[in-house]
């Protein structure tokens, strides 16, 4: 028997490698108007919180400039709180401890998240039984109950352990997700294969089982970075928030201990209650705007 | 020259326990001979897949054994004992999409491979052996090798997971299902290559299948699987003129026919057969 023709079962394709130019091209087309103002808003966000106090503001957010609750003015935009400190300085500084515990918290729930929920997806059975049984034991536990406890238990906290706290409470949801779609992975035939080629099980999971969630992981982390974000402007403005920093939940707690709604000083809580609203609407709206970059399926509609 | 270097004894697979206890392999014994092509036939659920996973490995067989040259393999279970046997023995899977990591380009799924090897193999070598087993396969290493999954037919994507398997020069190849998922021209194809490999590389082919038609086209010798158990083994033309399972008799009987055509296996009188088998 002869050797079998070279042929090709369809058409190639004209080129046989797409130029990354056109790679790029293909991936701005899917974006839509909603990505760039999502992405906008964040960027300015980011912008006044990271950049902005270089600007603008007084410099030191805790510094007295003023009288008690002194209305805005040319000089002071917001105007001055109880203490008579700068309310747009302390909105900069606010912002950028938010986003840090948004992201901080965001990174180690997603990371809990995914390895709890790739660990049980892959092996199932007993591990996995195991792995979702504490999942849903956490899961049932009010997680506000429990960050009330814990904030108490620590005491004195920095932006960092604060973080932390919201953290370790919020990964359930990520990892029953990633435990779903692991499962499923798990039966590809290129695991098996890949197996085949000698892979030990933990860059089977690795290689093979996680590519096929990234972008999954990417929204699950925007939305924890989120909620995280609105957890701890609850837990601070019950005043169990970081000890020795302002975030915008710390400007709505003193607003709220020293009667600025009573005493129609709206400038010491509308500016960190618009702002946190403006964060979790961005992160939202970007979050969905690469849903559907991810899920073609959510396209044009 | 002829004689098994591959067999498998009494190998049983059993799946949950108590009430809902299913066996799904149940006494499966066979030798298998360097270069012949054998095909496993059965209906789905009639254990065909789980047979092929425990003689890949990727399942453990609740009883039995599994012998390769003389060296039992049953209780082989960590990636790292198991490199050698895969190193002989291969799979091809039945969907060739799902055979592909989407993030991988032809190359990279190829390389993954060399894994196996026990010497680091130079970039050329590697390259050189890669090249060699698109060739076999008919594909043109030039046009395949930098492509993802996504810019390959269904049949491209076959032949490259059974050039895969080809980089490591395997004596057995496994496929369970490889050509079920691809249309009927290519399956054709699909089973040239493997009956071309078989000839020139001396590679014993186990040729898991529901259609009786191809394996009657490619195999040497035939196992009919009935819910588990083998019902039927022999060589292919006796199998099929001469049925003696019920349930096999029932698989060619349903081998849908052209009308007045007869060329089907099953239609051949026994005078016609014993003269052509003499």
């Amino acid at each position: 028997m002869s050797g079998i023709p070279v042929t090709m079962d369809s058409p190639p394709p004209p080129a046989a490698k797409q130029s990354a130019q056109s790679r790029v091209r293909s991936f701005t087309r899917m974006l839509s108007t909603r990505f760039y103002v999502s992405a906008t808003m964040v960027a300015m966000i980011l912008f006044f919180a990271f950049l902005g106090p270089f600007f603008w503001g007084v410099g030191e957010p805790k510094q007295i400039v003023g009288g008690l609750y002194e209305a805005p003015s040319r000089e002071l935009i917001l105007g001055t709180d109880n203490f008579g400190r700068d309310v747009f300085t302390q909105l900069m500084h606010g912002t950028r401890s938010s986003l840090v515990i948004g992201v901080v918290a965001g990174l180690i729930a997603t990371t809990i998240g995914v390895v709890m929920g790739l660990t049980a997806g892959y092996f199932g059975g007993v591990i996995d039984e195991m792995l979702m049984g504490i999942t849903n034991v956490v899961i049932t536990i009010p997680s506000i109950v429990v960050l009330i406890l814990l904030s108490i238990a620590v005491g004195t906290k920095s932006i960092v352990t604060m973080a932390i706290i919201i953290g370790v409470t919020s990964w359930p949801w990520t990892a029953r997700a990633v435990r779903a779609q692991s499962s499923s992975v798990r039966n590809r035939e290129h695991v098996d294969l890949a197996r085949l080629s000698g892979a030990s099980t933990v860059s089977l999971m690795f290689w093979e089982v996680l590519p096929y969630m990234l972008s999954y992981i990417f929204m699950a982390f925007v939305l924890q970075l989120t909620s995280g974000i609105l957890q701890e402007a609850a837990l601070s403005m019950l005043g169990l928030g970081p000890s020795n920093a302002v975030s915008l939940g710390i400007m709505l707690h003193w607003s709220l201990l020293w009667e600025s709604v009573r005493t129609g000083a709206w400038w010491a809580f509308i500016p960190p209650t618009v702002m946190l609203t403006l964060i979790a609407f961005s992160l939202f709206l970007l979050q969905s705007s690469l849903d559907e970059v991810f899920n073609p399926r959510l396209r044009g509609r | 020259m002829n004689e098994p270097f591959y067999s498998v004894k009494n190998l049983t697979k059993v799946f949950g326990g108590g009430q809902e206890q299913v066996v799904a392999v149940k006494d499966v014994s066979f030798d298998v001979t360097p270069g012949e092509i054998i095909a496993i036939v059965g209906e789905s659920g009639s254990g065909k897949s789980t047979l092929a996973r425990m003689l890949l490995k990727l399942s453990q067989p609740t009883a039995g054994t599994i012998m390769m040259d003389g060296e039992d393999v049953t209780k082989l279970k960590r990636p790292n004992q198991l490199k050698p046997y895969w190193r002989d023995v291969q799979g091809v899977f039945q969907n060739p999409a799902g055979s592909f990591n989407q993030f991988y380009s032809v190359r990279t799924v190829l390389e993954k491979t060399f894994n196996l090897h026990e010497h680091r193999l130079s970039k050329a070598e590697k390259l050189e052996r890669i090249h060699k087993a698109l060739n076999l396969v008919g594909l043109d290493p030039q046009q395949t090798l930098e492509r993802g999954s996504h810019e390959l037919s269904g049949g491209q994507r076959q032949r490259v997971i059974i050039a895969r398997a080809l980089l490591v020069d395997p004596r057995l190849l496994i496929a369970d299902e490889s050509t079920s998922a691809l249309d009927a021209s290519l399956r054709v194809t699909i089973l040239n290559v493997l009956k071309d490999l078989s000839q020139r590389l001396n590679l014993s082919v186990l040729f898991i299948t529901h259609d009786i038609g191809q394996a009657y086209y490619l195999a040497d010798r035939v196992f009919v699987m009935y819910r588990g158990e083998m019902v039927e083994q022999g060589p292919t033309e006796t199998v099929l003129q001469f049925p003696q399972h019920d349930y096999t008799k029932r698989l060619l009987a349903d081998v849908p026919r052209l009308e007045g055509w007869t060329a089907s296996p099953g239609d051949l009188s026994i005078e016609e057969l014993a003269k052509a088998l003499t």
